[in-house]
């Protein structure tokens, strides 16, 4: 709570603004990249912003979204199909493209680091509290120096 | 025997002829990461990442297969070792599927905790993603290809220990992996004597004890200790 008043949240799933604003200066970005709608949006985040930092094991290391890899490439028509097909009890059916509501799935999943430069890590599944408030606390004073424990993946 | 004098970071100690470098810096509590290294069975050097320096060798040497020689200066850390130590961690996690979230031995692994001791935060080689399988078909264990480091921790044991030899290596390069017998099914081995010893010996979560869940895989290596202890110095003292 000390943080709230360091810090101005510009953007975040709870906020209402829907466009990703100009000038930021940290962002705290969480999951893989897994499709297209993820890779625009992060190529927009990284344009706009000073700072990035690789939140959480799905981001730093795509963990478990990024499981679909181990079935080779040219998957995405598969995974479609087991997740809308065979394991819905109702309206069978795959979403196309043109719906909007599905976005066109990558070939791989990625960390978010394969797709554009990253400052910092902080891996975790979830992170603790306590790493988080570290990780913001140092940047606030300079820059993460997280160690040890704090950087355990899982 | 003979006892040699030698410097380890800049620390005078003495170690008896025919010790590796690993075991006289542990006597001198000087603590060197290492992987496949196990006390009780015989060293390989099949990680790398006890590497030293030797002052007038131009490369670095595993200090777990190294012996030690009269006047030897070691370092056991340096930028330079950091930087291959934090190399061979992050190879070791691109090669395989390491989904520490979840695990069998998430909190008790040790390539995890040599990642996070050695500063691993990511993962800066692409990830391979290969595909390997798990094998359930033993009525105790089981063993995940995907979590397996290759470090011979359980064919050492298996051969050296029990005296079954039902683990092996097969493949070259990432392909790679540990076989049961001439690569069958571990639930058909007939050699296997369902010991226990590899699940026991196993740094990560590859051997497990089935029905084991996210993070409950915990080790006793006590019980490695004792069999060698009886063996090697018939004294039968179980450890505390
Ligand atoms: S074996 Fe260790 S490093 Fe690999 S996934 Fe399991 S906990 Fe993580
Ligand atoms: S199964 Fe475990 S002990 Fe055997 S080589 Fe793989 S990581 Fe090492
Ligand atoms: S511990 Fe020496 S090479 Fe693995």
């Amino acid at each position: 709570m000390d943080l709230a008043g360091l810090v101005d949240v510009v953007y975040s799933p709870v906020v209402d603004v829907k466009e990703y604003p100009e000038n930021v200066d940290v962002c705290l970005i969480e999951g893989a990249v897994c499709n297209e709608d993820n890779l625009e949006l992060l190529h927009k985040i990284r344009q706009r912003t000073k700072v990035l930092i690789a939140f959480g094991d799905c981001a730093v290391t795509a963990n478990v979204p990024a499981m679909r890899n181990q079935l080779g490439l040219g998957n995405e028509e598969s995974v479609l199909q087991r997740a809308y097909v065979e394991n819905a009890q109702f309206n069978q059916r795959v979403p196309s493209a043109g719906d909007g509501i599905v976005p066109t799935l990558l070939k791989r999943v990625m960390p978010v680091h394969e797709a554009v430069h990253v400052e910092h890590f902080l891996p975790g599944c979830p992170p603790s509290a306590a790493n988080i408030k570290a990780l913001v606390t140092q940047l606030l004073a300079g820059g993460p120096k997280l160690e040890g424990k704090q950087i355990k993946f899982g | 025997m003979a006892a040699k004098t030698l410097t380890i970071d800049g620390k005078q100690i003495t170690a008896e002829e025919g010790e590796t470098v690993l075991q006289a810096a542990s006597e001198a509590k000087i603590n060197i990461p290492t992987l496949c290294h196990l006390d009780g069975v015989y060293d390989v050097g099949a990680c790398r990442l006890c590497l030293i320096e030797v002052a007038g060798v131009p490369k670095l040497l595993p200090a777990c297969t190294t012996k030690v020689a009269e006047g030897m200066e070691i370092k056991t850390d340096s930028e330079r070792l950091r930087k291959y130590r934090r190399m061979t961690l992050e190879l070791l996690f691109a090669e395989r599927n390491h989904v520490c979230a979840v695990c069998v031995s998430n909190g008790h692994c040790e390539l995890q905790t040599l990642g996070y001791s050695l500063g691993v935060d990511h993962v800066r080689s692409d990830y391979l993603f290969p595909k390997w399988s798990v094998d359930t078909t033993h009525s105790l264990y089981g063993m995940d290809h995907n979590r397996c480091v290759l470090c011979s921790r359980c064919v050492r044991v298996c051969w050296h220990i029990e005296g079954a030899g039902t683990k092996n290596i097969a493949g070259r390069g990432t392909k790679s992996n540990i076989i049961t017998d001439l690569n069958m099914p571990w639930g058909d081995s007939d050699s296997c004597t369902k010991c226990g010893k590899c699940v026991q010996a196993c740094p990560t979560g590859a051997l497990f004890h089935k029905g084991s869940t996210v993070g409950e895989m915990e080790r006793d290596r006590s019980r490695l200790e004792f069999l060698v202890t009886a063996r090697e110095k018939k004294q039968w003292i179980a450890a505390d």
